[in-house]
């Protein structure tokens, strides 16, 4: 099977839904002649011309607010946003109209669009080039939202969100777009060519949304985990040698709640990682749907490792990351409790 | 050069507040037919003057005169009539029954009934219309049952959004009639959204926008131009000059701005200001703007210079910020008047008939809201089910919204 980057597989993936059905429309800043600052959507506009990809203002209202309106048509729309950190002028689009349209019409009009954007650290962006909104997403009843955290399902998950008829928050951890990321900065990145979740199959194929996947089996403690904090928590669970189960999420809203459910009653154990900050932010909702389905399961508290309530530093990046040492301390630690 | 002494804040003010002598002598209103008709593939450069114009055509004698002129016959005019005389009637009703408790809210369009009426004349069927809640008309105009309208207003067992929706927030896909938003000017950059849609289509439908005067303050607003005037979208920019945003004079929102049309000309967009309550007037620059972007010249801007006769809504007194009697020094007077009074000078219409047609339409419009409210009002008779209010927040109800509706007991 061919091996791709995270970032070849979401190309392939707007490649393959824009060659199936003619109303999908891709834009958004750069993204057309040049294909994308991180070259997301190279070679698209060549392909499929410029009425299928295009350069747009830089106006992130302007880009989410025109899919709406091209979804209210009947186009499917994945626009691009540079940097999740953007998203905020586009947000009343978002929540006021993306999200809302089909219930306040009563289905007359409805929102098919996916807005890509690179989220979280790791990678010195300092303050607005590192955020992770999920959480300022999952709060909005309408939508869907997406966080991949490898090449295989960054692609699976891009056509179904493609095919989607909801809105869709599709958040692309940019550390992770050229090779699996641990937190362990001093070392060499593997390429996604080494890592078996690199293989991307041709063609068309979709991962369903809303299903969570088992990173690695195990019985002490669930782990809950998105984006690059899968690769952190695999890491920890080795170095600690905490045989802890490592769910990647995917998809945080609508959550799989089963699969978590099933873990955290057979582990007893919980412990919840973002690289979002801690107040308010996605942990806390995964802890109490914990806490109110599994009560009479846990063993411990349930614990939370996030990034800081601070603004994304620069300087600090590795003491702000909640990299392998943080998380296996807090798998110790609920071991122990 | 005057000296640098210390800066001074600057607030723009109404000419006249509550107490005052209504004084619209600062509006220059040109003379009816004054203003050219210019070639719908004009060059926009050329024609930058008319954003600072106003296109009029019924003049004080009631006669349709200029280039404008002439575009409509007898029959759609009193056709034109009736859909403004029934706007008005409807609002009338529905105030009422606000007051009478029948409904939490709701927004009149008194004095703008000519905009969004003739404005729908202008368009074809597939067309589509971003409208704020100002802009009724447009489904009045389309034939839109009035019945329905109500029920969204009742929020009843018969409303189409079933109960989800402030009343007045109408949608209609049929119609071409956007689902409306709360959400000041959100519409406007959708609207472009739409136009683009269909030139990527290669379609022949084109979009409207519309906005207040006091909404082009929002982004969306700038944003819209901006998508607008990059791709060449085939829609029609409207922005309803009522003068005010609930108690706001249209000053703040305008600036130094001469006018709302102005602001279109730096984004190369052709801009014209029209005369908001002369129905023949909005009708021949309506279908002007609409031909345009039909045949793929791009969109235009089009400003309505009228009045907010009426309160912002039921829950605002305007009498706390301006004049009472400044609707009635207004200089473009009222459009159903002035409508009224070219069909008599044309005598195609008179003035029993007029009363006639008064009589008519408020026994229609009772008649629909006897219908209505057979279905049931707000607080009263027969409702949506609160089953709907957790059904299409998703095409397909997800685990989490099954478990909250069967807490709800439903």
């Amino acid at each position: 099977m061919p091996r791709r980057t995270m970032i070849e597989a979401i190309r392939d993936a707007m490649d393959v839904s824009m060659a199936r059905d003619e109303r999908v429309v891709v834009y958004g800043e750069d993204v057309g002649f040049f294909g994308g600052v991180f070259r997301a959507t190279q070679g698209l506009q060549a392909k499929y011309g410029k009425s299928r990809c295009f350069d747009a203002p830089i106006s992130e209202s302007g880009i989410v607010g025109s899919a709406i309106g091209m979804a209210a048509y009947g186009l499917r729309p994945c626009v691009e946003v540079q940097f999740a950190d953007y998203v905020y002028p586009a947000y009343d689009q978002i929540v006021s109209e993306a999200a809302r349209l089909r219930y306040r019409s009563n289905g007359d009009f409805t929102c098919p669009i996916v807005v890509r954007m690179p989220t979280g650290g790791g990678i010195f962006g300092g303050q607005t080039h590192s955020q992770s909104p999920e959480a300022l997403f999952t709060h909005v009843s309408g939508l869907k939202v997406i966080v991949p955290s490898n090449p295989h399902d960054a692609k699976g998950l891009l056509i179904a969100a493609i095919e989607d008829p909801h809105p869709v928050i599709f958040l692309e951890p940019k550390r992770l777009y050229n090779g699996p990321f641990d937190g362990h900065h001093d070392k060499p990145v593997t390429p996604w060519s080494k890592h078996e979740l690199g293989e991307v199959a041709d063609g068309h194929y979709t991962i369903p949304l809303g299903k969570a996947a088992i990173r690695r089996q195990g019985s002490a403690v669930s782990v809950l985990a998105y984006g690059t904090m899968v690769y952190v928590a695999q890491a920890a669970a080795e170095e600690t040698g905490v045989d802890a189960e490592v769910i990647d999420l995917r998809t945080l809203l609508p959550l799989d709640l089963d699969t978590i459910v099933a873990s955290v009653k057979k582990t007893g154990r919980c412990v919840v990682v973002h690289e979002a900050t801690l107040t308010s932010g996605f942990g806390a909702e995964l802890v109490s749907l914990v806490q109110e389905n599994c009560f009479y399961h846990l063993e411990a508290p349930v614990a939370r490792v996030a990034g800081w309530d601070t603004p994304y530093p620069h300087a600090q990046e590795w003491d702000y990351f909640p990299g392998p040492a943080r998380v296996g301390r807090a798998l110790l630690e609920t071991l122990e409790a | 050069m005057a000296d640098a002494g210390m800066l001074r804040f600057h607030v723009p003010e109404p000419e006249v507040r509550p107490g005052g002598t209504p004084d619209f002598s600062n509006v220059t209103i040109p003379k009816a037919g004054s203003v050219p008709r210019p070639e719908i593939d004009v060059d926009p450069r050329a024609i930058r003057d008319m954003a600072f114009s106003i296109i009029r055509v019924l003049n004080r004698a009631g006669e349709a005169v200029g280039p404008w002129a002439g575009l409509l016959s007898d029959e759609e005019l009193l056709e034109g009539l009736r859909h403004m005389m029934t706007l008005r009637t409807f609002d009338a009703r529905m105030q009422m029954a606000q007051r009478q408790g029948k409904t939490s809210f709701y927004m009149q369009h008194l004095g703008e009934e000519a905009v969004s009426c003739a404005f729908r004349k202008a368009l074809q069927p597939g067309d589509m219309n971003f409208p704020t809640y100002r802009q009724a008309g447009l489904l009045i105009a389309d034939g839109y049952p009035m019945v329905a309208m109500m029920n969204q207003i009742y929020s009843n067992e018969a409303d189409p959004l079933k109960g989800r929706q402030l009343p007045v927030m109408y949608s209609s896909k049929e119609h071409g009639f956007f689902s409306i938003s709360g959400n000041l000017a959100t519409q406007y950059i959708q609207a472009v959204g739409w136009a683009m849609a269909s030139a990527i289509s290669n379609d022949s439908r084109i979009a409207a926008a519309w906005i207040g005067d006091g909404s082009t303050a929002e982004s969306d607003f700038h944003a819209a131009l901006v998508f607008a005037s990059t791709y060449k979208a085939p829609v029609v920019l409207n922005v309803v000059n009522n003068q005010w945003a609930i108690s706001t004079f249209q000053g703040i929102a305008r600036g130094g701005s001469g006018t709302f049309a102005a602001r279109g000309l730096g984004f190369g967009i052709p801009s014209l200001r029209v005369d908001g309550n002369d129905y023949l007037a909005v009708q021949a620059v309506a279908k002007w703007a609409v031909e345009r972007a039909r045949r793929n010249l791009g969109p235009t801007l089009v400003e309505y210079v009228t009045y907010r006769v009426g309160a912002h809504s039921t829950s605002d007194d305007p009498s706390a910020y301006r004049p009472k009697a400044e609707s009635d020094a207004w200089p473009l007077g009222d459009p159903v008047i002035r409508l009224k009074n070219h069909l008599i000078h044309k005598g195609a219409w008179s003035e029993d008939r007029h009363t006639q047609a008064e009589a008519e339409i408020l026994e229609t419009v009772i008649a629909a809201q006897k219908e209505a409210e057979s279905h049931g009002t707000l607080h009263a008779g027969g409702k949506p089910s609160t089953r709907d209010m957790f059904e299409g927040v998703y095409a397909e109800m997800p685990p989490h919204l099954r478990r909250q509706r069967q807490q709800a007991g439903v």
